[in-house]
């Protein structure tokens, strides 16, 4: 008998799932749908090469879209419903006609949207960057030379989307409702850091201030953003606003269909969602032993590492084999200005942080977090090498204080 | 089995040193090293995972 397997979501963590399936000898047909009508691609370069125009969409194209894995893609349709009992997914084809297709496993890749601020709907110059068309829409505005780009959110997408702004040295406000950028993941010092690299890349940073409201104009019967009222009474003139608040994750399709949800799809250790179902990438919720706590990870790597290890998963369900625990070492790098920083692990923000290596003042550093006598993580910034280097120790199981002596010695 | 690096894409991340450090060597100098160009067949399977973890697809493998 062949097995059917429907996998939502042709992006990092669909794609990479479908590979594995094929390479390691799934014989039955794997149906990829994707509700984004492009050949899958790769959303980092998004908030980076693709906005300051050195890469045409061409070059983002996924490799494993590209290789030949007789995979029956079903781009541009919509996953509306899941019906356990039958096995059967609802879909929205490109036509907006209703189809069902049945599978025998399932792996569940549909990712997160951008949130957007409420009642922005239909403003023109108002924009997210999540989608192909998202960024190559900003990027058009960007072209036509606005006086200034006011961005919300100094999270890691905001970051990159002033840093490239920047880079087309276009002047830039930068907005966040936090006092100090990405505090909740890398804590107050380092967050500092960031700020300060914002700063002498010349963005006009606003920190502890909220968006009260958008103001608009009506410019030829369209209705156009203006200006942008902040929370600290001040009203900041721009003609494209770029809002990087976080992602929802995309699991209406799923809501009462009995896959157990909470803000993402809940799995066991596994990335098992229920018998033959599995679920990766940023829409995937799993116990982590390292971490001590239930995580759900929006990182690049660990999305091609969830959807390889989903799809093993459904491998070794049909064999009878045991399943292996995935517990991966979350990584990712973000790009702002000439600045590299890079994170493995997972700290609280409230952890032990020490700089093991350079200084913050010359902007190349690393630094680890503890909490007590455990290694939570490792950020670098510019030091590319440190990082792989002591990513390495987590798994060596070395304490903290441990930690810092080897890192002093690298 | 050949390693190919194309040194216009790569951003010296290091993604592949973590996986072997064998083969691929970032130093202090920021540039990526590629130690041995013609890794023995026995590193196959983690060429292959150094060309898929590569963000940048910066690398692969030539035949020859
Ligand atoms: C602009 C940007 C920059 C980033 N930069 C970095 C970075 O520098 N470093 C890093 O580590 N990570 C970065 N990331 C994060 C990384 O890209 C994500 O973690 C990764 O894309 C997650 O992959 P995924 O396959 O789980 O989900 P997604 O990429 O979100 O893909 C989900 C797919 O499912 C489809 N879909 C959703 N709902 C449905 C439905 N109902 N029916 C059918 N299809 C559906 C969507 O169209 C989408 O194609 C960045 C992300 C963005 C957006
Ligand atoms: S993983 Fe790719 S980009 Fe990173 S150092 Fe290696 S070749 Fe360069």
């Amino acid at each position: 008998m062949t097995t059917t397997t429907v996998i939502v979501g042709a992006s990092l963590a669909g794609i990479n799932a479908a590979r594995t399936l094929r390479l390691q000898g799934q014989l039955g047909p794997i149906v990829v749908v994707d509700a984004d009508p492009e050949r899958p691609y790769d959303r980092p370069p998004l908030s980076k090469q693709i906005l300051t125009g050195e890469w045409e969409p061409e070059k983002i194209l996924l490799p494993a879209g590209k290789e030949d894995l007789n995979l029956d893609f079903r781009l541009g349709t919509r996953a509306k419903a899941l019906d356990l009992s039958s096995r059967q997914i609802i879909l929205e084809g490109p036509t907006g006609a209703a189809e069902t297709s049945s599978f025998d496993s399932l792996v569940i890749a549909s990712g997160a949207s951008a949130r957007r601020l409420p009642d922005t709907a239909g403003i023109a110059g108002v924009h997210v960057v999540r989608t192909l068309a998202d960024s190559l829409a900003l990027r058009a505005e960007l072209d036509a030379g606005p006086s200034r780009v006011v961005v919300i959110g100094a999270g890691f997408i905001g970051a990159e989307v002033a840093s490239s702004c920047r880079k087309r040295d276009l002047d830039v406000t930068l907005v966040e409702a936090l006092p100090l950028p990405l505090e909740r993941v890398i804590g107050a010092e380092m967050g500092q850091v960031c700020a300060q690299v914002h700063i002498e890349n010349g963005v006009d940073l606003r920190l502890g201030t909220g968006v009260l409201q958008i103001e608009t104009s009506s410019v030829d019967g369209v209705e156009r953003v203006r200006a942008v009222a902040l929370s600290d009474g001040t009203v900041v003139e721009a003609e494209v606003v770029v809002v990087g608040i976080g992602v929802t994750v995309n699991t209406q399709w799923l809501e009462g269909s009995g896959i157990a949800l909470d803000d993402g799809v809940v799995c066991d250790n596994t990335l098992l969602a229920a018998p033959s179902i599995v679920a990766a990438g940023d829409i995937a919720r799993y116990p982590s032993e390292r971490f001590g706590r239930v995580l759900r990870v929006e990182h690049w790597e660990t999305a091609i590492a969830g959807g390889e290890a989903a799809a093993r998963r459904l491998l070794a369900e049909a064999s009878g084999e045991t399943p292996a625990v995935f517990d991966p070492i979350p990584w990712f790098w973000s790009d702002q200005y000439d600045r590299k920083i890079q994170l493995a692990g997972r700290p609280m923000p409230t952890d032990e942080c020490r700089i093991v290596h350079g200084t913050t003042a010359e902007f190349r550093f690393v630094a680890l977090y503890g909490d007590g006598d455990r290694l939570t993580g490792v950020l670098g910034m510019n030091r590319p090498r440190h990082v792989v280097q002591l990513r390495a120790l987590f798994d060596e199981g070395v304490t903290f204080s441990e930690a810092c002596e080897r890192a002093a010695a690298l | 089995m050949r390693i190919v690096v194309d040194f216009d894409l790569c951003e010296s991340n290091a993604v592949c040193m973590g996986i072997a450090p064998e083969i691929f060597e970032v130093r202090d100098d920021d540039f990526l090293y590629v130690l041995d160009e013609n890794p023995p067949e026995s590193m196959r399977a983690k060429m292959e995972e150094s060309v898929q973890r590569c963000p940048k697809q910066a690398i692969s493998i030539a035949e020859d």
